[in-house]
């Protein structure tokens, strides 16, 4: 079974159609990228996946359940999580309890006024590998806002996976990072692409980033699909190089 | 979490307020100021956990000390005369009051919220002011005092001994803000401070942002009830100013005064307000633009609040 279905999603604001009757199909375990020029819709696309806004039309079906209606928790609680272009993380505090909030609130003891002992170490354990995952330790206890650009993108995506997600949306890992922490970021993704066989949906402008991680590719432009296939394809297609490659190159 | 300038922090507190009334007199002050500064503290502190813990203004707020002040004092005067009983159902018309318009305005934000506070505050003053023959109205409530408390084998007699009320609102002041401490420091605490840095974050790791303001408005209102109970068992009397909107925001100013980032920041602004009160309404009747002076300079050089300088040491 997918484990992702979105048939035909459309989203309008006002006279402007952001999505325009889009479907997407996710399988377990892909790496999917999603491309196109600015303002083509992406982040909108993501909004509808992750329940931000509701679509103006179409349906969205997760693990097989239509998750249309949902809120957003109701998604996280069902294995969605997400990260934002903006990054979207608590500044002020440090970067273990950005991470203890995440697994507190993946362990469902968001309510509890009190930790036992026995949850004090999991929750503990479990910070810690995160930590290790993403090479955070030496910064630990570190306020997140402090941190260079690269770290706090690295944070919230630690965040999300804390959350042990089916899947995993990445709107624009990579926006605004230098050579070496856009290496360092492919390398975090592929890891847990890999190592976890989690299901990751990523949006991503840097063309290094998106060929050597994913394995379908999606286009959108003004809201509507323009190619949909594996990674070779979409870097020989015709349309795809008129509107998105050949302007970046 | 930085504990090496908590430690220090907490027993200098402590020691401060256990032995506040000895010293008092020589700093020119009495023991019912003592009390005044522990009762405001407390409700500067109950305001604090939704404002500087949850991240959410309500400029109503004395609406709920009042509602606890208005239930201990009618308690007293038409019920039993019992302050432990007067105490309870104060905090319970707080409580259940709380609930109600909390779950009426969670879904507002910001300014939205803290005008909808204001307008709920105001109602109840005015049935506090109209309703003569139940509140005594304008002149507030009188011809009531506090009550001994019966512990079985003796009695505290609270009443007469101001030193020992004094120590009376010390406990009850030490067990609340022990609880709010505590559930500062748990998970609980720690989602709340998530919807204060960021909501959206917050919501996309499974938080129900509307349901944890709900119940942190609710431990904010009870704590403030208490601190109105409080309040008008100290003063035998209660009146509509209780319940007004000009103490809401003294409330408020107190924990931006203070530093309201800061779990003690809500007592220093609360002793500073009332110290000041206290002195300064004795030569002019001005005193509010005396401490509004006070605030505009503390906000000026402690845009944190005078505690604000500590400030990483709170990281939770
Ligand atoms: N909440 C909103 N209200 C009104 N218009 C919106 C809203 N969100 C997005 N839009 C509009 O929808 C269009 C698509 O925006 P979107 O952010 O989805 O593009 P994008 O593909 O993510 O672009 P970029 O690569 O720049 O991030 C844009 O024209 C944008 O202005
Ligand atoms: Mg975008």
């Amino acid at each position: 079974m997918s484990l992702l279905q979105v048939q035909n999603v459309s989203r309008h604001f006002g006279k402007l159609v952001a999505v325009n009757g889009v479907s997407l199909t996710v399988e377990p375990g892909e790496l999917r990228a999603i491309i196109g020029p600015n303002g083509a819709g992406k982040t909108t696309f993501f909004n509808l996946i992750s329940g931000f806004f509701p679509p103006t039309s179409g349906k969205i079906l997760f693990n097989g359940q239509d998750v249309t209606a949902l809120s957003p928790e109701q998604r996280v609680n069902r294995g969605m999580a997400r990260t934002f272009q903006i990054t979207e993380i608590f500044p002020e505090l440090s970067v273990a309890d950005n991470l203890r909030i995440a697994v507190e609130s993946a362990a469902g003891l968001r309510l509890r006024p009190w930790l036992g002992a026995k949850d004090r170490g999991l929750v503990r354990a479990r910070i810690d590998e995160l930590l290790d995952l993403s090479s955070l330790t030496p910064k630990a206890n570190r306020m997140v806002g402090e941190l260079s650009h690269g770290d706090q993108r690295a944070a919230e995506i630690m965040m999300s996976l804390a959350l042990n997600p089916k899947i995993l949306l990445l709107d624009e890992p990579a926006a605004g990072m230098g050579d070496q922490e856009t290496y360092d970021i492919s390398r975090l993704i592929r890891r847990v692409h890999k190592q976890q066989k989690l299901t990751i949906v990523l949006i991503e402008h840097d063309m290094r980033v998106v060929f050597n991680l994913a394995d379908r590719i999606m286009v959108l432009g003004e809201g509507a699909m323009l190619a949909e296939g594996p990674p070779e394809d979409i870097a020989n297609s015709e349309i795809v190089q008129a509107a998105y490659l050949g302007k970046a190159a | 979490m930085n504990n090496s300038l908590k430690q220090p922090a907490n027993i200098v507190v402590w020691v401060v307020l256990l032995t506040m009334p000895y010293w008092m007199g020589f700093v020119g002050g009495y023991t019912e100021l003592a009390t005044r500064i522990l009762v405001m503290a407390l409700g500067a502190m109950a305001l604090n956990f939704l404002l500087g813990f949850t991240g959410v203004l309500s400029f109503g707020h004395a609406a709920f000390f009042g509602l606890g002040a208005y239930g201990a004092a009618m308690t007293i005067k038409y019920i039993a005369p019992s302050s432990m009983l007067a105490l309870f159902i104060g905090v319970l018309v707080g409580a259940i009051a709380g609930a109600l318009i909390g779950a009426l305005i969670v879904k507002r934000r910001g300014v939205y919220f803290a005008m909808t506070t204001i307008a709920f505050g105001q109602v109840f003053y005015f049935i506090a002011f109209r309703w003569n023959t139940v509140t005594g109205g304008d002149d507030g409530l009188n011809g009531w005092h506090r009550e001994p408390i019966n512990l079985g084998f003796t009695q505290l007699d609270i009443y007469h001994n101001p030193m020992l009320f004094y120590y009376f609102v010390l406990v009850i002041f030490a067990v609340s803000v022990g609880i709010m401490a505590l559930l500062l420091n748990s998970p609980f605490g720690r989602t709340l401070l998530a919807i204060r840095e960021n909501e959206r974050r917050a919501r996309f790791l499974g938080i129900e942002i509307e349901r944890h303001i709900w119940m942190s408005f609710m431990v904010s209102c009870v704590f403030m009830a208490l601190a109105g109970g409080l309040y008008a068992l100290l003063n035998n009397f209660t009146d509509p100013r209780a319940l007004r909107f000009d103490l809401s925001g003294n409330f408020v100013i107190m924990a931006v005064m203070g530093g309201m980032r800061s779990f003690w920041g809500p007592l220093v602004g609360a002793a500073i307000f009332v110290a000041l009160q206290d002195v300064v309404s004795s030569h002019t009747e001005n005193w509010m633009s005396v401490i509004g002076v006070v605030f505009v300079l503390v906000v000026l050089f402690f845009p944190r609040g005078i505690l604000g300088l500590t400030r990483k040491a709170n990281n939770s």
